[in-house]
């Protein structure tokens, strides 16, 4: 696939781009008019965006800045669990700890989603029920990605089906390592139609895509083929998140937000454990894309040891003393 | 996809400015300023001459101030010819009785006990270097102060290597170097200026800017402590006079400078006839170009690096952008609402990336620039930023459209504002690079490889920056071509600023 | 002025009075500029005497352009041009053409001997002289592509950059010759100025111009691009106050000056920032020695440029 196509207005020609195959792109990268482009991918360079996050991981944050921003990470966590020895309970307690994380405090929380595997979907709407808590639900054979895309497809519908809100797919890394990006743009294309209204967030994987241009351009396809969120990990993989690859893609959704006008979500998961971890992340998201991302609508954490860890710093803010960790309930 | 870039007008340009990014006020930083509890100033500041503090001769003192609140800090001595002379004279019986006797694996450790209490004192050193200068703490904090012990360690280092630095050829050292340094980088400039010219084998005489002279007498300070040789390193403060005796006393070997060209030139036109060794670091007027193959994120965040880093009081700052005409709105773009995301301010607050404007006399200098962009035709953008009411602030600024021959796009106004010109070919941005009497560093941003060494080859500068900006490391030779000085400091390359080899 | 004529020389003494023999074709001193031969703009000369020697095909007294400074600023304009060309020229390319250079002063070792003799060196000392200033000539021939090993460097640098630190020719570099060793004193200062890529414009020793042009000839035939080395004939102290205050010299080089112009080559050059270097009697002296060459004489015209860039994936 060389030919490639864009916005006719998108003003700069080094960046993307959307692939398209018949009209599919018509439905849905909302294209009023295409033009055909040379696709020349926009470079990453690893050393500068180190260097820029690590800048921004010297922001200090004390007092209401903190504890404002450690409110926002728990309002935007997707509380997973997504092993083998997950079972209803498991699940049943980790809903019940995103819509209070805190019993002492109510004005803490909720948190945004529960993130589970499908056979848990239905588990996990029930004991929300009546919250604001999304049901999350990871699909299309994940974390691997390695079936049949109607296999694949199928998982999202179940998932839909079963009640998940949100459809946390994976993209095929060997494709994309392989230079068929067709293939990994139409998966995720047929994964959005698949999830009907649920929302879809695409999972790059990113420590198995082994650099910042490859993730930039997952990112860039991603978006095309119509994911409403993009999100680096697995949990399963290291590397998992880290801020430089968030940066990355944070890039990318504010040249789409520059071309378009639309904001695609962003959601960092696996090895945020920490609060100073959580609110670099925010820095960068506000210092990056702006006040606009700083919402449960378009930044997520994907995580299950960080919300704790917060809850420690918040309860530390507010004594002045600091926190064990045996005063928070591990579910 | 063919764009009419003779259209490109401002009516594109605004159209190509939406939709913008908004950087408000839903999770604001509070304020987190640095501590100074434990910092004590003394109320005055004596000269330091062999190894003394001694009232100055000439009976004067000055008050420094913070250029962020316009309080006085502390009033300090206006070294007249008469101590200057004292000064060299001290400096010259340490060269005979002590240093140019002394093996240089001693001298050696003189050179890193120096660099150590810098490290032990480092906090110290960065409050006090943004308190007199203006600069934010997290500079003075992450740069300055560890950049000026790396230069004590680095040279240290050197000291007992000196012959293995000229090809076994034997170098001796030069007697007393009477050393000049400007304002915008205090502790750093002192370390750059002291640590080579110790190594060396010399005796040292320096004077600091007078608006920045406390980092310098706390370098005194542990000098002293260090059980240096008395007199080996003096300290004189005071203005531009105290400088000229200084620099024209007869009896120095050596005069180093770093500040602007048009006083470089005097002190070379002055030092003619002499014999004396001189080495200068002047003024600059860097281009940094960008290439539609750039990265482009990283470019913008190394545009932003290249002026707004320390306000702008950087001689080799990035005061030119040329941008490929291709991407020159989206980088606009990309720079508005970056600007947007510079905080300005008080210097020790550990947020602020933009500080105070060093001294009244700098901050009208670029005022008045500013207002001549305007007046050439210059579409000038200022980041919308709330600044203090007291001290001298100004907000990060750039021009558009500016042409080659204004005096913003030729004059180095040694402030945060940058004027971006466009090139089309790389011969284009060559010749605009080079059209400047200057030349002491120059930044490249493009993906591709070949391409950074053609320009690097082609760019008259001292400095090459590919895809980075404004990296300083003591190993690394810094100087320039044309009227930005010559000579090298750092490296290898420098050690011959302060030694004769024979 | 006119001191004896030998046996075979046929000239005119007198109206009416004819020497026996052939009459030979007197050759025309003129500067080197561009690589052609030239008469001063201004239209003016200055007599050399020629000592009388058996063989000499010279006329007793040479008339020799004397330079102005307007031929000053014809030849920095040319050397300006000449630069980037030159500098842009592999360093094994311009070793080259140096070598050619050693060839030739080696062809024209008896025309360079005798005019050597000619401005009063013994037979002896005008030989030993030219065999060094060839010798010199291979020396740097073959330091050329040497310069960049042995003086730039890699900067290991603290973060995860690569820098490295390479040098550059300044430019145009002017340079005072020594008056004397007229010859040795020519090739021991411009080549290791060209050797790196500068390019040179020259004031000739006062003392014996003819060396310089009969050297200049020697250029002129050994590939050398013109404009690299321009050679002007004339007083040092009326040219080069000029080149000193040239904005489009880089570099001054003075071996043959008084104090006063020296002092005066050095405050005139502080107005563009230039490269000054000056040296006195001893120095010119020493160019006679072994000690005469090296690095250390390229090194004074060599500009460091750092690059850096990061490493990353």
């Amino acid at each position: 696939m060389d030919r490639l196509e864009t916005h006719e207005d998108l003003g700069f020609a080094s960046d993307l781009l959307i692939f398209s195959r018949e009209n599919r792109s018509l439905a849905c990268g909302n294209l009023r008019r295409v033009t055909v482009l040379f696709y020349t991918p926009v470079p990453v360079d690893q050393v500068a965006i180190e260097e820029r996050v690590a800048a921004l991981a010297k922001r200090s944050l004390k007092k209401q800045a903190k504890v404002q921003g450690l409110k926002l990470a728990i309002s935007m966590m997707d509380l997973t669990t997504l092993e083998g020895k997950d079972t209803a309970g498991k699940v049943t307690a980790l809903c019940t700890k995103a819509m209070h994380p805190l019993d002492s405090d109510n004005s803490i929380g909720p948190c945004a989603a529960i993130c589970v595997y499908p056979n848990f979907v239905r588990i996990a709407k029930r004991a929300l029920e009546g919250s604001s808590v999304h049901v999350a639900s990871v699909a299309t054979a994940f974390p691997s990605g390695q079936s049949p895309l109607p296999i694949k497809l199928e998982d999202t519908r179940r998932a839909v089906e079963f009640g998940a809100d949100e459809i946390d797919m994976v993209i095929d890394r060997g494709a994309m390592l392989s230079g068929d990006y067709q293939k990994v743009f139409d998966e995720i294309a047929a994964t959005k139609e698949a999830c009907g209204p649920a929302h879809l967030k695409v999972i790059l994987e990113t420590g198995e895509l082994g650099s910042y241009d490859v993730v930039r351009r997952a990112s860039e396809i991603a978006i095309a083929a119509g994911g409403d969120f993009i999100k680096t990990s697995t949990g399963k993989i290291q590397p998992a998140a880290t801020p430089a690859v968030t940066l990355v893609m944070l890039e990318v959704i504010r040249d789409h937000f520059y071309r378009t006008g639309k904001k695609i979500g962003m959601k960092p998961a696996g090895g945020v454990r920490t609060a100073k971890q959580a609110l670099h992340y925010l820095v960068i998201v506000k210092e990056t894309l702006g006040d606009a991302w700083l919402t449960p609508d378009l930044f997520r954490f994907g995580a299950s040891a960080l919300l704790n860890d917060v809850l420690m710093q918040l309860e530390k803010e507010r004594t002045g003393a600091y926190q064990a960790s045996e005063d928070f309930s591990k579910d | 996809m063919k764009k009419d870039i003779t259209k490109a007008g401002k009516a594109q340009l605004a159209r190509t400015q939406k939709p913008s990014l908004d950087f408000g006020s839903a999770w604001e930083y509070a304020p987190s300023p640095e501590s100074t509890d434990h910092v004590k100033l003394q109320a005055q500041y004596g000269l330091f001459i062999g190894g003394k503090w001694k009232a100055p001769k000439s009976k004067k003192y000055f008050a420094t101030i913070s250029p962020s609140t316009e309080q006085k800090l502390a009033e300090v001595a206006d070294a007249g010819a008469a101590d200057v002379d004292d000064a060299v004279k001290a400096a010259r019986s340490a060269y005979d009785t002590y240093w140019k006797k002394m093996p240089g694996k001693e001298r050696a450790k003189y050179i890193f006990r120096i660099a150590r209490a810098l490290q032990e004192k480092a906090r110290e050193f960065a409050i006090v270097e943004t308190m007199d200068g203006g600069k934010p703490i997290k500079e003075s904090r992450d740069l300055d102060v560890p950049l000026a012990a790396a230069h004590f360690f680095y040279h240290g280092g050197w000291a007992d290597k000196l012959d293995l630095a000229f090809h076994g050829r034997k170098v001796r050292p030069l007697g007393v170097a009477g050393q000049i340094i400007p304002w915008n980088f205090p502790l750093l400039m002192a370390a750059w200026k002291i640590a080579p010219a110790l190594a060396g084998g010399n005796t040292v005489v320096l004077k600091p800017a007078e608006t920045t002279p406390l980092s310098s007498l706390m370098l005194a300070q542990i000098i002293e402590e260090a059980e240096l040789p008395p007199g080996v390193v003096n300290i004189v403060t005071g203005a531009g006079q105290t400088g000229a005796a200084l620099a024209s006393h007869k009896d120095v070997n050596k005069v180093a400078f770093t500040g602007s060209t048009e006083i470089g030139k005097l002190i070379q036109r002055n030092l003619a006839g002499s014999g004396k060794k001189l080495t200068l670091e002047l003024g600059g007027k860097a281009a940094n170009i960008v290439f539609a193959d750039a990265s482009i994120d990283q470019a913008v965040e190394g545009i932003i690096n290249g002026i707004y880093f320390n306000q702008g009081h950087v001689c080799c700052a990035g005061s030119r952008l040329l941008v490929e005409e291709s991407v020159h709105d989206l980088v606009v773009k990309k720079l508005r609402d970056r600007l947007s995301t510079l905080r300005v301010g008080d210097p020790l607050d550990k947020n602020t990336d933009v500080g105070a404007i060093n001294s009244r006399e700098q901050w009208e200098r670029i005022n008045e620039l500013v207002a001549a962009g305007e007046a050439e035709g210059g579409e000038r953008y200022t980041a919308p930023c709330k600044l203090p009411s007291k001290g001298f602030f100004i907000a990060p600024t750039f021009f558009t459209g500016v042409s080659m021959s204004s005096r913003i796009a030729r004059e180095e106004i040694f402030g945060p504002v940058l004027s971006i010109m466009t090139f089309r070919t790389a011969e284009e941005a060559i010749e605009k690079a080079n059209n400047t009497m200057y030349g002491l560093s120059a930044g490249v941003w493009t993906d591709k490889g070949a391409k950074i060494f053609w320009m690097a080859q082609r760019l008259k500068a001292g400095v090459i920056w590919g895809n980075t900006f404004n990296k300083f490391d003591p190993s690394s030779p810094f100087g320039g071509y044309k009227e930005s000085g010559f000579g090298r400091e750092g490296g290898r390359q420098g050690l011959s600023a302060y030694v004769e080899v024979l | 002025m006119v001191k004896k004529a030998t046996q075979d020389r046929a000239y005119i003494t007198s109206i009416g009075t004819v020497a026996a023999g052939r009459v030979s074709v007197n050759k025309a001193y003129k500067m080197y500029v561009g690589g052609a031969f030239v008469r001063s703009e201004s239209g003016r000369y200055f007599q050399v005497e020629a000592s009388a020697i058996a063989g000499s095909a010279d006329p007793e007294v040479v008339n020799i352009p004397l330079g102005s400074r307007k031929d000053g600023r014809d030849a920095v304009l040319v050397a300006k041009n000449a630069h980037e060309p030159w500098a842009a020229r592999t360093a094994y390319n311009r070793g080259q053409i140096l070598y050619r250079l050693a060839e030739v002063l080696e062809s024209r070792r008896s025309e360079l001997t005798s005019s050597l003799t000619r401005a009063g060196s013994t037979a002896a000392e005008a030989l030993s002289e030219v065999s060094a200033s060839i010798d010199r000539a291979v020396y740097y021939a073959g330091f050329c592509d040497k310069i960049s090993s042995l003086v730039a460097s890699h900067n290991p640098v603290s973060g995860p950059h690569f820098g490295f630190t390479m040098p550059e020719s300044m430019g145009v570099v002017a340079i005072v010759a020594p008056e004397e060793p007229a010859l040795l004193g020519l090739v021991s200062t411009i080549l290791p100025v060209i050797a790196s890529g500068n390019t040179a414009v020259v004031i000739a020793s006062r003392r014996d111009p003819r060396t310089a042009v009969v050297f200049c000839e020697c250029l002129a035939t050994s590939d050398l691009p013109g404009g690299v080395v321009n050679v002007l004939t004339g007083d040092a102290s009326e040219i080069a106050p000029h080149l000193a205050k040239h904005r489009e010299v880089n570099a001054i080089d003075t071996w043959s000056a008084d104090d006063a112009l020296r002092t005066l080559l050095e405050r005139e050059g502080s107005g563009s920032v230039k490269r000054v270097r000056s040296h006195d009697g001893r120095a010119c002296a020493a160019l006679r020695d072994e000690d005469g060459q090296g690095l250390g004489f390229i090194e004074k015209f060599l500009e460091f440029k750092t690059v850096w860039h990061p490493v990353g994936i």
